[in-house]
């Protein structure tokens, strides 16, 4: 066999490739195509890899928290691996139909709040789901959806994507897979079982798993995270408020750990011993049972969710535990009974409802989901504070069928460490909640209550970077005198005119309600002179109701001020978020 | 006219265009609770003082929050008359806008406290529709004119609070920035003021006649008194009218007192109280063109260099009483009478009923350093508001930080009656007499000035020595006892005859030996003794005075014939005579 003739190889490797091409079997080949091209991915070489045998393939992914975004790349690798050719692509960034150019499709993407599509993917999601979505016949694909039961829309967005391509004619080469919060087994289980489906490229199934397997040569990460030393922890709130917000100082001295802002970091939490005690009570078991090499009252505290309670537990939960009541309402098709006594509860409610008697640790603890770190917005910036992280973090407590409840994580680097003490953590990068690079560009950050979080390490930054780009920060909470989160640092930023403009909005300081969302109408004239300058606009904070307040007053300002119908205020707002100028981190 | 004097104050009054400085825009910046620092001098003689809780102050720096800001609004009070609408008014804003409580002042008005910036607009706002306004409540001006509230002369009464709210009308600023600044419907037009002109054909600026734009030198405040009481203290205002009567209720004219003020710094032995001089005698158709030349009088001639000596008391002790008389009668254009005879008998309150000749009742009610608010054991506020809904008569604010619930009809005197027994304010001056003779300024932890304790403390020091009186048997002897946590004065501690004066934390200069009705000012006894040894540092004078005392003499008398301090005799030797005393400590 002879090489075509503008091929790049060097005189010598062009002799041993022709010796090695000599003859070879079909599977040899194909296998060998995959190795070169693993190869070339692996020297970072962007040079398109012509895998003979291999499918092309696009990996789509709706990304939120970035989650989805670095499992994309994971299955890129793998995909070439196989000996296929990928091609990765963001929601945010393409059309939906532009799939119908597609042949192999493979998608991740996450659910988000009352099953919401990621942010960034909300265009893409309409599009497809629309009527105007070509027909997809030549698409044969699978879906990985990632989700977290405990909300009721579980991976509905995954399941959406699965049933629409289906609907549009496209072939299921792979059945989906809906991930939990701990979403690497499944994921990889999915990654192995869809790859091997895509037309036979030789490649080893065993190479797969090895490549979702094999953990970067990178010193901490969620798997292995860093013990953080805590320098410092602040209760931001004055006396008299009934906020409790925290601010937490991390050392990453030693670590090699960096960060940019926008990021969050990853907390490993441990379980309050009095809910351990709670449900080892109240599951009829013994604290210092074994447990591999745990006592099962330490395996509680720190590995295992002992207090999430949804349907989806309750469900695994009576597999072992067999009462007839919980079964009826398990099988009520809405199991609106049964969400409607989750609201709430806890397991520990469910152990004490529907007692049973023969738990064992194994049978206990193989019905609990591991316990999952938290992911919080940093505060800070590098620049600024060098070799440390912040964190703003809520203390969550109340009480609910006369029991006091907290928030494990909050609470736990509320109440349960010292200055001094060191936690887990790991970072997680959010590129799709940057800077704009252009130091120029002004810069619009909405953040009431925690959401400040990301804007102070945004001013920190554009402060050290002496960025010229004007910077507006529209902040919120209850009251002036007590919830004024790091009062003091932005008189300083207005000060020296690091900020341009900081706008409050205190709720409870007067009769009616005042929130962020209104004193952005109130500045609607201004807002929308500073998106016409290009200025980013940005949101952070939660995300039942005040992303969406913020978004409808930002449509409402684009229609009022931009003389707009409401429909092009919409596609206004849309090209803005497709831009990347509006970006939220809400949760 | 006045000249720009050195002191700073002076150049920011100047700058101020008649008042507003830069207010509108302070209060628009919502990044602070603070005002900028020429502003918050202006606010003063808007009624508003910027405050912060002192007590928090370290902690909050470290939370990374500002002081924490508030402000105290002096609603203007003209006699101290408050109908129960009004009172209901003063309830809401306290509850809505304030710290929910109401503070009655010892010059009679109303106070609230820990308003903050952005529900200041609407607090003075809400005054305003009460027909109260917080003008001149403070700042260097004719600030809230007292009068002695008077249950059982009312006819008398009404021709001296037509007194006192004519004095406070005349004498209000003229400016439109309180309108503009605070009044202002949004519309953006200017609010139209007027007022009555002046009676002194001296027209020097047309925007603000009798002050010009430079204002007073420094706070003037005004009284009436009718003797037998001289519960409005006259001797410690810069301008007193003590209301000279034929028969019992007939009001011939007025005797004019002018120099009085409490106000001296620690240290300073140039600053001093000064009990006011008697200038002369006016009809009651001169009094309010009197009060205007005296205000002219001391605006040109007042100290503009140096605040702390810029008082009228300087003033005539600079320029002699016979001086300033002539300057002030070449501006009437008519000569003072010589003052007629009058006698006091005391400054305090006379608590519980009366009934007056009309048929109508007054309850006078004991409010401890005139704080009204609603403690686990004792629901004041709630008590007085539901009173307020039935009452046909008015309220009155005393000079003692009381209240007169006043010209209660027959009909409602059951009702009233029964709500005073419900909320157990009944018995409110069922206390030792001592405490119903007692007064404390605000102080710590919201006033700027105060070096110690004053009303969170007073009480529980009345308690320590109640204890000593007791034993000795005074229990019910009434001896007046006042503490003030800065040299200012505010609760006139110079003219009490137990008076304490904050030098640091938890340390008080002692003063013993002011006149029962005020008519003398006191002499240091021991400086900067501890609070907690206060008893035992009066326990061997109560003794004495309750073993040797002459047959109705007052304790204040007691301990200058006995030599435990010198009488002060003048302002001006307030600070001489003083001998270090052998404390029982």
């Amino acid at each position: 066999m002879s090489l075509p003739e503008n091929h790049p190889l060097s005189p010598e490797r062009q002799q041993l490739a022709q010796q090695l091409a000599a003859g070879i079997p079909a599977n040899e080949a194909t296998w060998l195509s995959g190795f070169f091209a693993g190869l070339a991915q692996g020297a970072g070489g962007g040079a398109p890899v012509a895998a003979t045998g291999g499918a092309q393939v696009t990996v789509l992914y709706g990304s939120e928290s970035g989650n989805a975004e670095k499992l994309s790349g994971d299955i890129q690798k793998a995909v070439t691996r196989a000996g296929h050719k990928a091609r990765v692509v963001n929601m945010a960034d393409a059309k939906a139909a532009d799939l119908a150019k597609a042949e192999h499709l493979l998608v991740v993407v996450s659910t988000w709040g009352e099953g919401d599509p990621p942010d960034a993917a909300t265009a893409y999601y309409e599009e497809i789901m629309s009527d105007a979505m070509p027909q997809l016949p030549n698409v044969r694909y699978s879906v990985c959806s990632l989700g977290d039961t405990s909300y009721e829309h579980f991976c509905k967005i995954g399941k959406d994507f699965d049933e629409r391509l289906g609907k549009l004619g496209g072939e299921r080469i792979f059945d989906r897979v809906d991930c939990d919060v701990d979403f690497e087994e499944p994921f990889g289980k999915w990654l192995e079982g869809a790859v091997a489906a895509l037309p036979s490229a030789g490649a080893s199934s065993g190479a797969v798993g090895a490549a979702v397997a094999t953990p970067a040569p990178a010193s901490y990460d969620k798997k292995n995270p860093y013990p953080a030393e805590i320098l410092e922890r602040i209760v931001l709130n004055g006396t008299g408020s009934i906020k409790e917000t925290l601010h937490l100082e991390l050392s990453l001295e030693g670590s090699g750990l960096a960060y940019e802002p926008g990021d969050s970091l990853g907390i490993y939490p441990e379980n309050r011993d009095e809910d351990v005690e709670a449900v080892l009570a109240a599951a009829g078991l013994k604290a210092n049972e074994k447990l591999g090499d745990k006592t099962l009252a330490e395996a509680l505290k720190t590995d295992f969710d002992i207090t999430s309670l949804s349907p989806a537990i309750a469900l695994k939960y009576n597999g072992i535990a067999g009462d007839a009541k919980l079964q009826k309402l398990l099988d009520e098709k809405d199991k609106a009974e049964l969400k409607d006594w989750i609201w709430g509860r806890q397991l520990v409610d469910l152990l004490e409802t529907y007692p049973h008697k023969n738990w064992t640790a194994d049978s206990f603890t193989g019905i609990l989901r591991s316990l999952a770190p938290r992911l919080y917005s940093i505060a800070s910036s590098l620049r600024k504070h060098d070799g440390e992280v912040h964190l703003t973090i809520a203390a969550v407590r109340y009480d609910t069928h006369g029991r006091d409840r907290v928030g494990v994580c909050s609470t736990y680097v509320a109440d349960r460490v010292e200055i001094g003490d060191r936690v887990k953590v790991f970072f997680h990068s959010n590129k799709n909640f940057r800077l704009p690079e252009n130091d120029e560009t002004p810069v619009i950050m909405v953040g009431p209550g925690t959401g400040i979080a990301p804007f102070r390490a945004f001013v920190e930054e554009r402060a050290a970077r002496g960025a010229a780009g004007k910077n507006w920060l529209f902040f919120g909470d209850q009251h002036f005198s007590y919830d004024f989160l790091y009062q003091l640092e932005w008189l300083d930023y207005l000060e020296d005119g690091t900020l341009t403009e900081l706008s409050t909005a205190f709720s409870r300081d007067q009769k009616e309600k005042i929130y962020v969302q209104d004193r952005l109408r109130e500045r609607g004239e201004e807002i929308w002179k500073w998106l016409e300058d290009g200025a980013h606009f940005y949101v952070c904070g939660d995300a039942s109701r005040m992303a969406k307040d913020v978004h409808q007053a930002l449509m409402d300002i684009a229609a009022e001020h931009g003389d707009r119908s409401a429909e092009e205020a919409k596609a206004y707002v849309d090209a803005l978020r497709k831009e990347k100028r509006y970006q939220r981190d809400v949760y | 006219m006045t000249t720009l004097g050195k002191s700073a104050n002076e150049s920011i009054k100047d700058a101020s265009q008649y008042l507003r400085g830069t207010i509108l825009d302070g209060l628009a910046n919502s990044a602070t609770g603070s005002l900028s620092k020429d502003d918050q001098q202006l606010t003063k003689f808007h009624g508003i003082y910027q405050q912060d809780d002192r007590d928090i102050r370290k902690e909050r720096r470290k939370k990374k929050l500002e002081p924490a800001y508030s402000f105290m609004i002096r609603v203007r009070v003209p006699g101290g008359v408050s109908t129960p609408e009004q009172w209901l008014d003063m309830d809401r804003i306290a509850q809505e806008h304030a710290n929910s409580a109401i503070k009655l002042t010892t010059r009679q008005a109303f106070q609230f406290h820990g308003v903050i910036k952005s529900n200041l607009k609407k607090s003075i706002q809400e005054i305003n529709e009460a027909l109260f306004d917080t003008l001149a409540a403070c700042g260097d001006v004719n600030r809230n004119v007292m009068c002695n509230p008077n249950p059982m002369q009312s006819r008398v009464h009404g021709e001296v609070l037509d007194l006192a709210t004519e004095l406070s009308n005349h004498l209000s600023p003229r400016t439109g920035a309180y309108h503009e600044i605070w009044l202002d419907d949004g519309t953006g037009e200017k609010v139209k003021v007027t007022y009555d002109p002046p009676k002194i054909d001296d027209i020097a600026d047309p925007e603000e006649p009798i002050y010009g734009k430079h204002y007073l030198p420094r706070k003037f405040k005004t009284v009436v008194a009718v003797p037998p009481s001289n519960d409005v203290d006259i001797y410690a205002h810069d301008l007193g009218y003590i209301a000279i009567l034929e028969g019992d209720d007939k009001v011939v004219g007025y005797n004019v007192t002018v120099g009085g003020g409490m106000g001296m710094t620690h240290g300073n032995e140039e600053t001093f109280p000064r009990l006011a001089d008697l200038l002369g005698f006016c009809t009651p158709e001169q009094a309010v063109t009197v009060g205007e030349a005296v205000v002219r009088v001391q605006r040109d001639h007042g100290n503009r260099d140096n605040r702390a000596n810029a008082r009228l008391k300087y003033t005539i002790e600079r320029m002699g009483i016979d001086a300033f008389r002539a300057e002030v009668e070449k501006l009437c254009g008519f000569e003072l009478g010589e003052p007629r005879d009058f006698t006091f008998e005391d400054n305090g309150d006379r608590y519980g009923w009366v009934e007056d000749h009309t048929g109508n009742f007054h309850y006078t009610m004991f409010i401890e350093n005139g704080r009204v608010y609603d403690s686990e054991d004792y629901p004041l506020m709630t008590g007085l508001r539901e009173i307020a809904k039935v009452h046909d008569g008015d309220f009155r604010l005393t000079a003692n930080q009381n209240l007169i619930i006043a010209n209660i009809s027959k009909k409602k005197k059951k009702e009233i009656t029964k709500l005073l027994e419900e909320y157990r304010m009944i018995d409110s001056y069922e206390r030792s007499a001592l405490r119903l003779n007692s007064m404390a300024c605000v102080a710590l932890p919201t006033c700027g000035l105060a070096l110690a304790e004053s009303q969170r403390y007073l009480p529980d020091l009345i308690s320590e020595i109640d204890k000593v009186l007791e034993d000795a048997g005074l229990r019910h002897d009434a001896i007046t006892i006042r503490m003030t946590g800065c040299p200012n004065g505010c609760a006139r501690p110079y003219i009490a005859e137990i008076g304490f004066v904050g030098r640091g934390p938890g340390k008080y200069n002692l003063y013993l030996g002011g006149g029962f009705h005020g008519e003398r000012l006191s002499k240091l006894y021991a400086p900067s003794v501890k609070g907690d040894d206060v008893p035992r540092i009066l326990e061997p004078i109560i003794r004495d005075y309750a073993k040797n005392r002459e047959e109705g003499e007052r304790f204040g008398d007691f301990v200058i014939r006995s030599g435990y301090v010198k009488a002060t005799e003048n302002g001006r030797d307030f600070h001489k005579d003083f001998v270090e005393p052998e404390l029982a400590v």
